[in-house]
């Protein structure tokens, strides 16, 4: 094992779009995630306060 | 496992293993980011070596949330279990979205190394159609307005699904194809390099371990959101 690399050299515009894409795409599944059970333990609540 | 099967406890068993899981996830991503932008290069790839170790996570993942979508479609068809209906619907959307990510980095490896982007091989398009039943899945359901209707529906294509899977995984061996065959899992040992393997397996749990986190939460808040829908139905039938 190496030191952390950061130079992509001739393939930057390969890998960097692909992680970035990955990072993107999986936040997008978390933040969708959680703010669904947010909104219906919330929901939940305010019922049964009713 | 069929204990689990009632929501009650369920909700009760998993309470504790939700922020484990999504604590797990978060480790392990972390250490699997630090580990793939530590391993060396390839002799052959170069750098987009560290495009597989996204990969092949992605597309393990959007293979195995569709076996779950599909079991639990199985289950919510025959023994009408309302949780495992609501297993298959949470499993839709993470499985959907490791799949596009499995197209999007193969195409990102594929044109500098093919020189190509696509090409119609029996793996990439069984991929493609596997990410179609995903889209097709969420589609019908959100199409029909009766629930229960959307559900046995979904759970038929959920089912029909299941054939597209053994395809995927086998297509390298049953076809010619220009992408290569099994590496990590295979009979004779993993022919994958040792010196990748850290990220490759580390970025892999951190994925798995990431849909079970958003799986067990997108069940449980599938529960939570049939309850809200029950308690106003009975507030309105009452009023």
């Amino acid at each position: 094992m190496t030191g952390l690399t950061l130079d992509m050299g001739q393939y930057a515009a390969f890998v960097w779009p692909a992680w970035g894409a990955s990072l993107l795409g999986l936040a997008f599944v978390v933040v969708r995630t959680l703010m669904a059970a947010r909104r219906w333990s919330r929901a939940l609540k305010d019922e049964a306060k009713r | 496992m069929f204990g689990l099967a009632n929501p009650d406890r369920f909700m009760r068993v998993t309470r504790p293993l939700v922020p484990l899981a999504w604590g797990a996830a978060a480790i392990l991503l972390a250490v699997g980011v630090w580990l793939s932008f530590s391993a060396p290069e390839d002799y052959q790839q170069g750098s987009t070596v560290r495009i597989m170790f996204i990969h092949v996570p992605a597309a393990t993942l959007g293979l195995g949330a569709y076996l779950a979508l599909g079991v639990s479609s199985f289950f919510a068809l025959v023994f009408r279990h309302a949780l495992a209906d609501a297993a298959a619907r949470a499993a839709a959307l993470p499985g959907a979205m490791f799949t596009s990510l499995a197209l999007i980095t193969g195409a990102l490896w594929g044109q500098p190394m093919w020189g190509t982007w696509w090409v119609w091989d029996a793996r990439l398009t069984s991929v493609l159609v596997l990410f179609l039943f995903y889209l097709g899945y969420m589609a019908l359901r959100a199409s029909i307005d009766d629930e229960q209707k959307a559900a046995r529906a979904a759970a038929v294509l959920g089912l029909v699904g299941l054939v597209n899977l053994p395809i995927v995984k086998f297509s390298v061996d049953w076809w010619n194809t220009l992408h290569q065959p099994a590496s990590l899992i295979r009979s004779g040992g993993t022919s994958v390099d040792p010196a990748f393997l850290p990220a490759l397996l580390t970025m892999m749990a951190a994925y798995g371990a990431l849909f079970l986190a958003v799986w067990v939460t997108a069940i449980r808040t599938e529960v939570t959101r049939r309850r809200v829908l029950t308690l106003r139905q009975r507030r309105a039938a009452m009023a």
